[in-house]
């Protein structure tokens, strides 16, 4: 008689009750993670937004003021920046194509279409040279505050080397011409949505 | 036959150091150590899960059947990643956003299943755990070797970080080594790493070199 662990059914059962105790231990550990997580990703956004919108125009919460505008380019989830009630500001993402892939921002705008401030949440630029449109790397990002489609027209959204009035950095030009892109259509956004961005109706309370 | 902890820990730390001696697990080496601090933070991840797995594949050891055990250690692996994975998302959140990429991939690092199949398949659960904890620590130990050689050189820079993604202690670890500097690039890019391994391994040849010299020597 050969042993129980040498026939051929025990090795399946072994390997089926291997995955079901793991599947187990997964569910448990995704329950239990779970609301951190979720908890974790709400404070990264909610940092992000209040970057580019000064605590001066809002006291709202923003992560949960919300509108999703859609058009073109996609939907976009647009935050709302509140004070006393009214709309002072929104805050949105866009995508640029960069060297290293997509460089993604957040952008926030005044009802009046000026810029109050751009932020990198993700990028994979080269260190070094690329990683400067990074606000802790330097100050090139703050080129955007108070610029608007009104004070700066459309042959100058681009970068010097192109005829445009934003620096380029030595060694990494895709980069910086990646990211003025992405915040000139991001106005263009928004010039396009503008009154649905800014409705007063409360948004979708999640 | 049990090895004594003594000689396990030896074995991990040195003689047997991942890196320096097996010369596994290369690629997270090189892919994470642009800085003493991720290099310090992946390999106390990978320290975790080694111990974690070690002492639940010898705990299961007699379990296994020889025909099905790699399919059975790597589900005991993949499952135990994903769950530090999932804890370091949740309660490490700031080391996550720097390592997160790398951590599902502990699960393809060799020398886990090399463990598994050369040290925990065949001793007892606790000199198991301790084997991984010395393989563990011994790979820490490479990881923010190599991590501060390229972090000095290519940012004049310290554990940099340490505070946010560590926990706020970790601060005191933070030092700037070279005021003003502009940085040497190449230490960051992938070139960077291939170089500050090569001279580590370097130096520890020498080491050893050294040591059988004097052994010879002491003998003769």
């Amino acid at each position: 008689m050969t042993a129980l662990t040498a026939r051929p059914w025990y090795q399946g059962v072994l390997l089926g009750g291997f995955c079901l105790v793991a599947a187990a231990l997964l569910a448990t550990g995704e329950r239990l993670t779970a609301p951190a997580i979720a908890e974790a990703a709400r404070a990264d956004l909610s940092a992000s937004l209040a970057q580019v919108i000064p605590a001066a125009l809002r006291d709202n919460d923003m992560t949960a003021d919300t509108v999703t505008v859609t058009d073109d380019g996609g939907a976009t989830t647009v935050y709302r920046a509140r004070k006393d009630g009214a709309v002072t500001a929104v805050a949105f993402r866009v995508v640029g194509k960069g060297y290293g892939g997509d460089i993604v921002l957040v952008m926030g705008v005044d009802r009046m279409g000026e810029i109050l401030g751009v932020r990198v949440v993700r990028h994979a630029e080269t260190p070094g040279l690329g990683d400067r449109i990074d606000a802790r790397k330097s100050g090139w990002i703050d080129a955007f505050v108070g610029r608007s489609r009104a004070n700066t027209p459309d042959s100058r959204w681009a970068v010097k080397k192109d005829g445009g009035g934003f620096d380029q950095f030595s060694g990494a030009t895709v980069t910086p011409r990646a990211v003025v892109k992405a915040v000139r259509e991001g106005l263009e956004r928004f010039h396009l949505n503008r009154d649905r961005m800014l409705a007063d109706a409360p948004g979708r309370q999640p | 036959m049990t090895p004594r902890a003594r000689d396990i820990l030896k074995d991990g730390l040195w003689t047997g150091n991942v890196t320096f001696a097996q010369k596994l697990a290369l690629c997270p080496l090189l892919a994470v150590t642009a800085t003493a601090t991720n290099g310090l933070g992946m390999g106390l991840a990978t320290t975790a899960v080694l111990a974690a797995t070690n002492l639940a594949i010898s705990a299961l050891r007699r379990v296994i059947t020889p025909q099905v055990r790699i399919p059975a250690f790597i589900l005991v692996i993949a499952g135990i990643v994903t769950l530090v994975d999932t804890a370091i998302n949740a309660w490490g959140h700031e080391l996550y956003k720097v390592l997160g990429l790398f951590i599902p991939l502990i699960v393809t690092n060799c020398v886990i299943l090399g463990r598994a199949e050369a040290f925990a398949s065949r001793n007892r659960p606790l000199p198991s755990a301790l084997d991984g904890l010395a393989m563990g620590l011994g790979f820490t130990l490479a990881l923010t070797l190599i991590g501060a050689i390229r972090e000095i050189l290519g940012s004049g820079t310290l554990f940099a970080g340490a505070a946010l993604m560590l926990g706020a202690p970790m601060g005191v670890l933070e030092t700037v080594v070279i005021p003003e500097y502009k940085g040497f690039l190449l230490m960051i890019l992938p070139p960077g790493g291939f170089l500050a391994l090569g001279f580590v391994l370097a130096g520890k040849r020498l080491l050893d070199a050294r040591a059988a010299r004097k052994a010879a020597a002491a003998t003769a």
